[in-house]
């Protein structure tokens, strides 16, 4: 069996640099100046996964973006990581659309790649962090699909078992192609780019789609397209008082336990070992 | 005409997930912002459902849509979706909360994409503004920005919130009417997506949710061994130890439940100890509305320091040493 495979990549900034990002007093937009664009982190975890599929079943992988022009950039990345041809989403009619909008838009873009058995997306986005793009993407397909995959193997032809998170556990199921998978960490370590990679890059194809390549309903795009309207932002203030504990560990260590006793923390008393039992409620 | 405030009530392996209770005090809350008649209702789907409907009640349910059925005893969003957006557009609630579970996070947008309407995603906060629009407040770039979403021209809005996040009221006396949803149609079976099963983990010592003080683990801790200390400690003041992202891919913790920020749990103990934590918004945001906040880290610079109440530059190792040594 060979498998049409399609990743869903988003370019963000890169989420080691979240420290520094802020909102201009002025313009009251956010600023993330220098911060480089990197492929969502889980996302490669997708590209992973479907490479192993890929290596196993053969067949062909797909990656695609909605992206502004210069996410051509992420895609090549991900095209010398192993995957076969890119194609990105990209109009100015697409511009502001929440996750509604944005999962439309790349259902239409896989529509237009031509039929899939299965399309991994990661569980979420570093930036905005919704979590929502993958099910909706899966429901404007109109296939089965699980999010918070953290394990899977081909179980027949056509059916793939899978693991998912649950709150203190998880679920396993069968699930049947074609299908989406929303992917975690925890599924693959992605592989490194290797120098041959990107030379075969070179060649891969990446096809730059806009809204009148794609057999699309014009008020499902973009801003107009998005249920949610974006408000006021800013930033939360978290600053405490930061007074320094010093003297030596010893000292330490006192200071701290009576800053726990002050807060009304139950502090053991030596060799009490019901104060062990009945500490926290 | 009656607005309506729905919460979905997470029932898994019989027992209602509390994020439940903390969207209906919640709710309640919203409602008290509404002009007009309002009404809080839960929805809620399994099988054996039990004492749960009084527990829905008793935290402020009016309503319950009870979708009751061997066939739903597993999660599947193949059947609940479409019983809950079906539901959804009989009733036409104007607001609707779910929880940012596992289960929730999938099955809130799904629905949302059934009924083409929006959804904040791990909403911190939510009031009603002067158009009576339900205004939320998400956290971007790893909670370092927040910003408020609106829903304002499709219905219901709705929002989905991480447990922890609310403060679950106190329970009342109350009584709910029960709407029986007919599902006497749905066959779990020939569906392509099929739940096999629930494995459960039972969790060690105390939940991180319910401990009264969090010892909180960094990459500082270095080993396993060290990690295990805290646990000590923690288990001495019957409290819990918890971790950031790195311990928990370094295999000293034993699972991203104790993992506290923005991809794992949100906590809000009497008191929070870190120990070799730089505070990164990724896990400042999971920890913010803890009440004392106390930090040591060997480095004076560290980030952490700014939003801790105390802070110590010291070496980790020895200072919980003097803690277990003085308290064991
Ligand atoms: C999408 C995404 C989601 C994320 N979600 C989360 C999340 O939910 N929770 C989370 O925690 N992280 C999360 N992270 C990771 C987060 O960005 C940070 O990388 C992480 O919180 C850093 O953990 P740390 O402070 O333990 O480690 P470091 O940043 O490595 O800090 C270690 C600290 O220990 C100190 N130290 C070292 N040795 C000692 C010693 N002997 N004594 C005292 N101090 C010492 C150092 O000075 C340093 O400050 C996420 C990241 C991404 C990209
Ligand atoms: N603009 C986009 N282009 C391609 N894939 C996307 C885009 N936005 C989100 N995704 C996919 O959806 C997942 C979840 O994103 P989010 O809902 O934004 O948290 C990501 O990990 C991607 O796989």
């Amino acid at each position: 069996m060979a498998l049409k495979i399609v990743v869903c990549i988003k370019p963000v900034p890169d989420p080691d640099y979240y420290d520094k990002v802020s909102i201009d007093p002025v313009t009251k937009r956010i600023t993330r100046e220098g911060i480089p664009t990197i492929i969502n982190p889980v996302d490669k975890n997708g590209i992973e996964a479907a490479l192993k599929l890929k290596a196993q079943y053969g067949g062909k992988v797909t990656v695609i973006t909605m992206a502004p022009p210069n996410a051509t950039e992420n895609l090549k990345e991900a095209l010398a990581m192993g995957a076969d041809e890119a194609v990105l989403l990209s109009d100015r009619a697409f511009g502001g659309a929440d996750t509604l909008a944005t999962s439309y838009t790349l259902a239409k873009g896989i529509e237009k790649i031509g039929g899939f058995d299965i399309v991994f997306c990661g569980t979420e986005s570093a930036d905005g962090a919704t979590a929502q793009v993958s099910s909706q993407l899966g429901e404007w397909l109109g296939v089965p699909h699980l999010w918070s995959v953290f394990n899977m193997e081909a179980s027949s032809e056509q059916c793939l078992r899978v693991k998912t998170k649950a709150e203190n556990g998880f679920m396993e199921w069968d699930i049947k192609l074609p299908c989406l998978l929303g992917v975690s960490r925890e599924l693959n370590k992605p592989r490194f780019i290797s120098a041959m990679g990107i030379i075969k890059a070179k060649n891969k194809p990446i096809s730059i789609w806009g809204k009148s390549d794609l057999d699309v309903e014009d008020e499902r795009l973009g801003l107009t397209g998005s249920p949610t309207k974006a408000g006021a932002i800013f930033t939360p203030d978290l600053k405490r008082k930061g007074e320094m504990l010093t003297g030596s560990a010893e000292e330490i260590a006192d200071a701290i336990i009576e800053k726990l006793r002050a807060a009304g923390v139950n502090i053991p008393t030596q060799g009490d070992a019901c104060s062990i039992e009945g500490g926290a409620q | 005409m009656k607005k309506r405030i729905w919460v979905f009530a997470e029932y898994v392996n019989c027992t209602l997930d509390r994020v439940a209770l903390e969207l209906l005090t919640k709710a309640k809350e919203l409602a008290s912002g509404l002009t007009g008649e309002t009404e809080v209702a839960a929805v809620l789907l399994g099988s054996r459902i039990g004492s749960t409907c009084k527990t829905l009640a008793e935290y402020g349910a009016e309503k319950i849509y009870l979708a009751e059925s061997d066939e739903l005893s597993l999660y599947n969003p193949m059947l609940y979706a479409p019983i809950i957006a079906e539901l959804v557009q009989k009733e036409d609630p104007d607001i609707f909360l779910f929880g940012a579970t596992a289960i929730g996070s999938e099955l809130g947008p799904t629905v949302a994409a059934q009924l083409k309407t929006g959804v904040a995603a791990h909403c911190v906060d939510m009031r009603i503004d002067e158009n009576e629009h339900l205004v939320a407040s998400v956290p971007s770039f790893g909670g370092k920005i927040l910003g408020e979403i609106l829903c304002p021209d499709t219905r219901p809005q709705m929002a989905s919130v991480k447990p922890g996040i609310f403060v679950q009221g106190e329970p009342e006396e109350g009584e709910a009417e029960i709407i029986r949803v007919d599902v006497s149609g749905i066959k779990a079976d020939n569906l392509p997506l099929k739940a096999l099963s629930l494995e459960k983990k039972e969790i060690e010592g105390v939940p991180l949710d319910k401990a009264e003080v969090v010892f909180c683990g960094g990459y500082g801790l270095g080993c396993k061994d060290c990690w295990e200390k805290l646990e000590k400690l923690a288990a001495i003041f019957g409290g819990a130890a918890a971790c950031t992202r790195p311990v928990v891919d370094e295999g000293w913790a034993p699972g991203e439940h104790v993992m506290v920020g923005t991809s794992g749990k949100s906590i809000r103990p009497k008191a929070y100890v870190g120990f070799g934590i730089s505070g990164a918004t990724h896990h400042i945001c999971g920890m913010k509305d803890s009440g004392l906040v106390i930090n040591v880290n060997k480095d004076e610079k560290a980030a952490v320091f700014e939003v801790s109440d105390a802070g110590a530059v010291a070496d980790l190792n020895k200072v919980l040493d003097q803690l277990i040594l003085k308290l064991n």
